[in-house]
């Protein structure tokens, strides 16, 4: 899935011209954002019915005033169920990447500020983990570690190591020629002292962006990984799950299959439009790694 | 009096910045006779290369065109694009500054010398293959037969120009612009360059613009000159008066600024102090008076008209010509 | 040429070897034993003791990992004992189906991708390529899997024109073959198109200002030959190393894709091993994927010397 492709890109549209229309449309993905967000997070205490409490008579019912978007397969409240699985979807989504901006942020600050044999290493150990098509990666690992929130948030977050390696090391690489770091070596600076006060300030806006970038991928590969039963197990309520019970009943309810993806589409849309904006503000002109 | 083969009429290029219009070409008129050579003379930045753009049609999407470029007895502000293009080639032809850039790097010579011919003269692969080794023959390239299958890259500079100079003449055109075809290159292939162009200006009996920023280069090898400075012509004149006698304060200038064979060793080289105007903020008076030495109130005051006081034939812009006495200007 | 072949052939044998040793090190993630899950708890001890024997899973891990290594590379993949195929045989009998689905698709995305790049790159700027550019970037928020059932839903339950799964094999039935694969394919291509595009788009733009396309121009070239000849060959370096690359790629989205519309390639076969708890195919599966993607990735490398010839004489 062309996706999952976090490699920092050659320039697309320039950032001038996107700044104009992305005003209103960074608003409201910021906007979704924060009412997926809070919804999932409140869901307990929101006035929704349970997402697993089965209402045989009304099974397959359209949005009505009962259940305001309708019912699926076994008469469970859609509305319910989309929220929950925001839960799901947003709590991978924004754990696993913390994982990768953790670890391969440093990995990649240290590769590109120390150079030499480690920096051949860490590049060496990010493109063989690169060689793996994430998808196989994801199945193989969780088909032997075993199906559970945890293990694919790690999984996940392991996937996502490289991409932030590679961006840590090419903000590092280019800082670290410039007069301040030269000025604070010269002035006496420990290593320590130049990453953490000197260069980490620099790397964290681009590492900032590339996160929520980060964010929209898990949130596709939590939802494939559902879609083909291999995610979260059941009964927790997944977007992707619910994607894959919708299309046994495409003909009779499409609404079944549409509602969750279009929740998917929508928050992945809006962590993509946000992390896009920020990454275009940091970096216009990304240039060769 | 023979009608020019080209004539520029009151052409103005402008482009738009965020700081405000600038004006790259100001109010510019020449004229040139079919087989006559002029030289368009000027430092870096003053429009000589955006007024061979506009001569030639080929300005950048923004860039705003005012006036007319006659050519041919046709106006080729007014030409649509299927009649430009089919005279671009035959009749009209351009060299530019660097034959690294100007020649494309993934396609052999060959195919970029063929592509014309057959594009305007119609010919086969076959045929248009072998006039290509003629032509290549012609400008001085050894081995032409195996050029054909080179990429530019594999070239020297020099040899890259000769093939550049090559295509623009493949299809005989009437005028040749060579927008500084040798800044690009070593001086010891300045001068072969140049004299080839001058060689095959003479067989074809083809006008041809000069641009340069060496006045030395257009000695002797144009027969009119026009001195551009920010954006305007200043001075023009036949080759042999502008040295004999030059009015341009600014010319002077700039023929001082050439190393001399007979100078003592390590004179001074009397460089132009200062820069260019900003084209983004035009000034009131003359555009050269910051850096003059002979520049007055009245200089800077108000912009000196071009015109020919002497009605002999040559032009100038200045309050304060050389070789006249105080009262002679407008 | 046979120089910057031979360097680069250097790199690949070591990071061949790393994805081995990592597929190995996955394998091994396995809680508990790997006789247990084949022989199910009503095994007995000894049966236990005598399968572990006899697949040498008591030995040292980095043993295990010798030897498994040099069956590897015999062309001994294992065996599943579930159905009793070679895993090799069974990868290369499904082998076809996939590289059919993956050339299509991205022969699709292409064929979307390209002259929209070209469009875009020649009106840049305008509404047209602001709309186009856009609609890329939202295509990229929709991942495949939802593309499918929105392709299933609108051709094949509302308009009924192509189906939604089967599949037969080509020799069978030509026609009937590739239009199975016209959905599969499509939904790929709409994952693959925009990032073509992007590609394309920029490095368009870039050399359309170049100084080679004025004199182009200036040699009065018919517009199509200027854009086809002078400015495509140059601006699709980095739109063929990517398109190769996306070719392993798809391995991931095609995994999906191949589940969803029943198509019998390796990206199901992965998937179905994976629900049957079949980890000898498993393994060799995802080995044989990796290594191919390293393998994709090299040969692309060197279609990148043959399209620019001034990396082919070492002048980059």
């Amino acid at each position: 899935m062309a996706v999952l492709d976090l490699e920092v890109d050659t320039a697309v549209v320039s950032p001038v011209r996107k700044r104009r229309r992305v005003g209103a449309l960074f608003l409201a993905a910021v906007a979704w954002i924060v009412l997926i967000g809070l919804a999932a997070a409140l869901a307990g205490a929101l006035p929704i019915v349970s997402p697993t409490d089965m209402d045989i008579l009304a099974r397959r019912a359209p949005p009505g005033a009962e259940h305001w978007l309708g019912t699926d397969q076994l008469g469970r409240d859609e509305f319910s169920r989309l929220i929950y699985g925001a839960r799901i979807s947003l709590t991978v989504g924004l754990l696993a990447p913390v994982i990768g901006v953790l670890i391969g942020g440093s990995l990649g600050m240290l590769a590109g500020y120390f150079r030499g044999r480690f920096e051949t290493l860490t590049v060496g150990g990010v493109d063989v983990l690169l060689a793996f098509p994430p998808l196989v990666f994801v199945l193989a690992v969780t088909a032997y570690l075993g199906q559970s929130v945890l293990n694919i948030t790690l999984v996940i977050g392991v996937l996502g190591i490289p991409a932030f390696t590679r961006v840590a090391r090419a903000v590092t690489l280019s800082l670290s020629e410039r007069e301040f770091v030269v000025a604070a070596r010269a002035l006496g600076a420990t290593h320590a002292r130049i990453l953490l006060r000197e260069l980490l300030p620099n790397v964290a806006l681009p590492l900032v962006a590339f996160f929520l970038l980060g964010v929209a991928v898990t949130i596709v590969v939590e939802g494939a990984l559902s879609f083909l039963g291999l995610g979260v197990p059941p009964p927790a309520p997944s977007w992707g799950s619910m994607i894959a019970e919708g299309r046994e009943n495409l003909d009779i309810a499409p609404w079944l299959a549409f509602l969750p993806a279009l929740f998917m589409f929508l928050s992945v849309l809006a962590f993509n439009i946000v992390g896009d904006t920020l990454r275009a503000l940091t970096d216009p002109r990304p240039g060769a790694l | 009096m023979t009608a020019p083969l080209l004539s520029v009429e009151g052409v103005s290029v402008e482009l738009p910045t965020p700081r405000g219009a600038l004006r790259a070409v100001d109010n510019v008129d020449l004229a040139l006779a079919p087989g006559r050579t002029l030289g368009i003379v000027g430092e870096s930045g003053c429009g000589k290369t955006m007024l061979s753009r506009a001569i030639l049609q080929l300005l950048p999407k923004r860039a705003r065109l005012g006036g007319r470029v006659m050519f041919a007895g046709r106006d080729l502000t007014n030409l649509p694009a299927e009649a430009l293009r089919r005279l671009r080639g035959p009749e009209l032809a351009v060299v530019f500054q660097d034959p690294m850039t100007s020649l494309n790097p993934v396609l052999t010579i060959g195919t970029q010398i063929i592509e014309t011919l057959q594009a305007h003269l119609g010919m086969d692969a076959a045929a248009a293959a072998t006039r290509g080794v003629e032509l290549l023959a012609a400008v001085g390239i050894p081995a032409p037969a195996q050029r054909l299958r080179q990429y530019p890259h594999q070239l020297s500079g020099g040899m890259r120009q000769r093939v550049a100079i090559a295509i623009a003449l493949s299809c005989e055109p009437k005028l040749l612009i060579a927008d500084e075809p040798t800044t690009a290159l070593d001086v010891t292939v300045q001068a072969q360059i140049l004299d080839l162009l001058a060689r095959e200006q003479q067989r074809r009996h083809m006008a041809m613009i000069l641009i340069t920023h060496d006045l030395g280069v257009v000695a002797g090898r144009t027969d009119e000159v026009a001195v551009m400075y920010a954006g305007r012509i200043v001075e023009r004149a036949p080759t042999s008066r502008l040295f004999a006698g030059m009015r341009m304060p600014y010319t002077e200038a700039l023929l001082a600024a050439i190393p001399k064979l007979d100078s003592p060793p390590h004179t001074p080289l009397p460089a132009i102090a200062g820069r260019p105007p900003d084209p983004t903020r035009p000034l009131a008076g003359c555009s050269f008076a910051p850096r003059c030495r002979y520049a007055d109130g009245r200089c800077r005051a108000a912009k000196p008209p071009l015109g020919d006081p002497e009605r002999a034939g040559t032009l100038y812009a200045c309050w304060h010509p050389l070789g006249l006495s105080e009262s002679a200007s407008a | 040429m046979a120089s910057f072949v031979g360097k680069r052939l250097l790199y690949l044998l070591p990071v061949l070897l790393a994805v081995s040793l990592l597929t190995f090190l996955i394998a091994s993630l396995l809680p508990g034993d790997l006789a247990y899950t084949i022989l199910g708890d009503q095994a007995t001890p000894e049966r236990l003791a005598a399968l572990r024997a006899q697949m040498g899973l008591d030995l040292p891990i980095w043993q295990r990992y010798g030897l498994w290594l040099w069956d590897v590379v015999h062309g001994d993949l294992g065996r599943s004992f579930r159905t009793g195929e070679t895993v090799l045989g069974a990868v290369l009998d499904r082998l076809p189906v996939s590289i059919e689905l993956m050339v299509l698709a991205e022969l699709m995305g292409l064929a979307i991708g390209i002259p929209l790049a070209i469009l875009c790159a020649v009106k840049s700027g305008s509404a047209v390529d602001r709309f186009l550019t856009g609609l890329a970037f939202g295509n990229l928020s929709l991942p495949s899997f939802m593309m499918a059932i929105l392709l299933i839903y609108l051709f094949a339950v509302q308009l009924n024109w192509l189906p939604a799964t089967g599949w037969v094999p080509f020799s069978e039935d030509p026609l009937g073959n590739l239009r199975s694969f016209v959905l599969p394919a499509l939904t790929l291509a709409f994952a693959e198109w925009p990032a073509l595009m992007r590609i394309l788009r920029s490095d368009m733009i870039a050399t359309l200002q170049e100084d080679y396309i004025a004199m182009a121009k200036a040699k009065g070239l018919r517009p199509a030959r200027i854009l086809f000849v002078h400015a495509l060959k140059p601006s699709s370096l980095t739109l063929v190393t990517v398109t190769g690359i996306n070719i392993g790629r798809l391995i991931g989205g095609a995994l999906i894709v191949e589940t969803i519309f029943a198509l019998p390639g390796i990206g199901r076969l992965l998937v179905g091993a994976i629900y049957a708890r079949d980890f000898i195919i498993l393994q060799g599966v995802v080995l044989f994927v990796a290594a191919g993607f390293v393998v994709v990735n090299f040969i692309v490398d060197m279609l990148y010397a043959v399209l620019d010839p001034r990396i082919r004489h070492g002048r980059a």
